[in-house]
């Protein structure tokens, strides 16, 4: 049974100034399995970040719908939690309190969610943080505690819109264990937006390629290297196979989305 | 020195002294090497003694007291009309269209020449000073309150979104603490302004005040008096500008850079 189901999906923006309509996203369709973790791959600017928003409900589609767990996507909710590429913790608030925003909102009683910040924040090592403000915390850890947050929602499932695009190489290989590690442990389902192929390898039972824009899914790869998954599966051979076929298909489309070459 | 390069706390504390004291010397050299006459512009000893004389004799500290009050009072009036008014303006984009373009308008009245209408309407009383006041704050801290809600990082209202907040929580756990410093940082620049709209207020229809006594020295050519009141202005200022910035400091630590 599918998890979330996109169903003709597209997103057409409405022309600036007389211009042409802009069409981000051509018809799409996509089906979720509960527990996947499933990346999307794309060069820049094909509409797979687009996607991510429709999904979680920050954008509404031109045609098509939307479903999770069988009920149409509306509006932005806690049952999507959302992991964005730019550093979205509240500044005003500490760690433990970002946590625990959702839970909050939600109405929960203080001592649960003190018991649940206190998990997750254990979970993404940042337990000697929690009364720190985020402008006091490294990049890595601001997106940690930013997984953590939307985790402590408990959502029935994740998006993460190149969470680790703006992090250094060791830091982001790290990120990515952490994630692994807790997906392995919780079993959420994920969907997972990068231009990164290693990463979308790594991470992923399932990597969807999309085109240049108009984006559209072009290729749907299962990727079947077993979990859980240790680093060193990077370098072996079955990985390389696939990073190669990977990198021939968006190596086109990075060509037609930077205007041929 | 080079462009950027910062500087030691002790230097920055010296260069700020050096210059208050250039001044004073170039004020004296001025006054007591005659240059300008006594009737124009007293010097330096002179104001400190007229000064003096107004503290102990004629109750200046009254007159201090009374103009802090109104520019008090008529602040925080506007301050408590202005800035729930501000972030629902920046908040919501129907009341914004609704109000936006009379305050943009109500904004360049000048708050002095309602002085004579409001001699008219409230008399020469209280009431009449805290309303220049009020006029002269109220739409100045509407405006930029509206802009600095409204500029809130729509990032953050969107993960506040995906998190399960509704519009309550929106605008009371997003919107409001997001811009909370700069709302204080506004409060204080307006203060800062109403400081003018009093003394204004004062030098018409008034017989109390600081305004009140430096038009009355005017009459006597009292210019070591006018002097006097001017500079304690500007203590008043600097005391009030150091205040906030603490009060902000401490209500705000997440935002100090």
């Amino acid at each position: 049974m599918s998890k979330l189901l996109v169903e003709n999906v597209s997103r057409v923006f409405p022309p600036v100034r007389g211009g042409a309509p802009t069409r981000a996203l051509e018809p799409t369709n996509i089906s979720i399995g509960d527990n996947d973790f499933v990346t999307i791959l794309g060069p820049s600017g094909c509409g797979k970040s687009t996607l991510l928003r429709l999904v979680a409900g920050l954008d509404t589609p031109t045609t098509g719908q939307i479903l999770l767990d069988r009920k149409p996507v509306k509006n932005p909710g806690p049952d999507r939690g959302m992991v964005f590429q730019s550093y979205t913790l509240f500044p005003w608030l500490t760690i433990a309190e970002n946590v625990a925003f959702g839970l909050r909102e939600k109405g929960v009683s203080l001592r649960e969610r003190t018991d649940v910040v206190r998990q997750w924040l254990d979970r993404v090592g940042l337990t000697n943080f929690a009364h720190h403000y985020p402008k006091q915390l490294s990049g890595g850890m601001q997106q940690r505690t930013a997984i953590a947050r939307a985790l402590a929602n408990d959502p029935a499932i994740l998006l993460l819109d190149e969470p680790f695009g703006a992090l250094d190489n060791q830091t982001r290989a790290l990120m990515q264990e952490l994630l692994l590690g807790i997906w392995e442990r919780e079993r959420k389902t994920v969907l997972f937006v990068t231009h990164d192929i290693e990463e979308a390898i790594f991470l992923a039972s399932r990597v969807v390629v999309m085109t240049a824009r108009p984006g559209r899914i072009k290729a749907d790869i299962p990727i079947d290297l077993g979990y859980p998954r240790h680093y060193t599966v990077k370098t072996s051979p079955e990985f390389s196979a696939i990073k190669a076929r990977l990198t021939e298909e968006i190596r086109v489309e990075a060509v037609l989305a930077a205007g041929g070459v | 020195m080079r462009p950027l390069a910062p500087i030691s706390n002790g230097s920055r504390i010296v260069l700020g002294i050096l210059f208050f004291i250039l001044f004073v010397a170039a004020w004296a050299f001025a006054t007591f090497g005659g240059y300008v006459s006594k009737t124009f512009l007293a010097d330096p000893v002179t104001m400190l003694e007229d000064g003096w004389l107004l503290l102990t004799k004629h109750g200046f500290l009254g007159d201090i007291g009374i103009t802090v009050w109104r520019v008090v009072g008529g602040f925080m009036i506007a301050a408590l009309v202005a800035v729930p008014l501000g972030i629902l303006m920046g908040a919501y984009k129907p009341i914004e269209a609704f109000l936006e373009p009379f305050v943009s308008f109500a904004r360049y009245l000048p708050a002095s020449a309602f002085i004579p209408l409001l001699i008219l309407w409230a008399g020469i009383g209280e009431l009449q000073k805290l309303l220049v006041i009020f006029i002269g704050s109220v739409f100045q801290i509407i405006l930029m309150v509206a802009v600095t809600v409204s500029a809130v990082r729509r990032d953050l209202v969107e993960a506040a979104l995906t998190l399960g907040a509704k519009d309550s929580g929106i605008l009371a756990r997003v919107l409001i603490p997001s811009s909370a410093p700069d709302i204080a940082e506004i409060l204080r620049l307006v203060l800062g302004w109403a400081w003018t709209y009093v003394i204004v207020a004062e030098l018409i229809g008034s017989s109390s005040g600081i305004g009140h006594m430096i038009i009355d020295s005017q009459a006597l050519l009292a210019t070591g008096q006018i002097i006097f009141g001017i500079i304690v202005i500007g203590i008043i200022g600097l005391i009030s500008d150091y205040l906030f910035k603490a009060v902000n400091r401490h209500l705000f630590p997440w935002s100090l850079s």
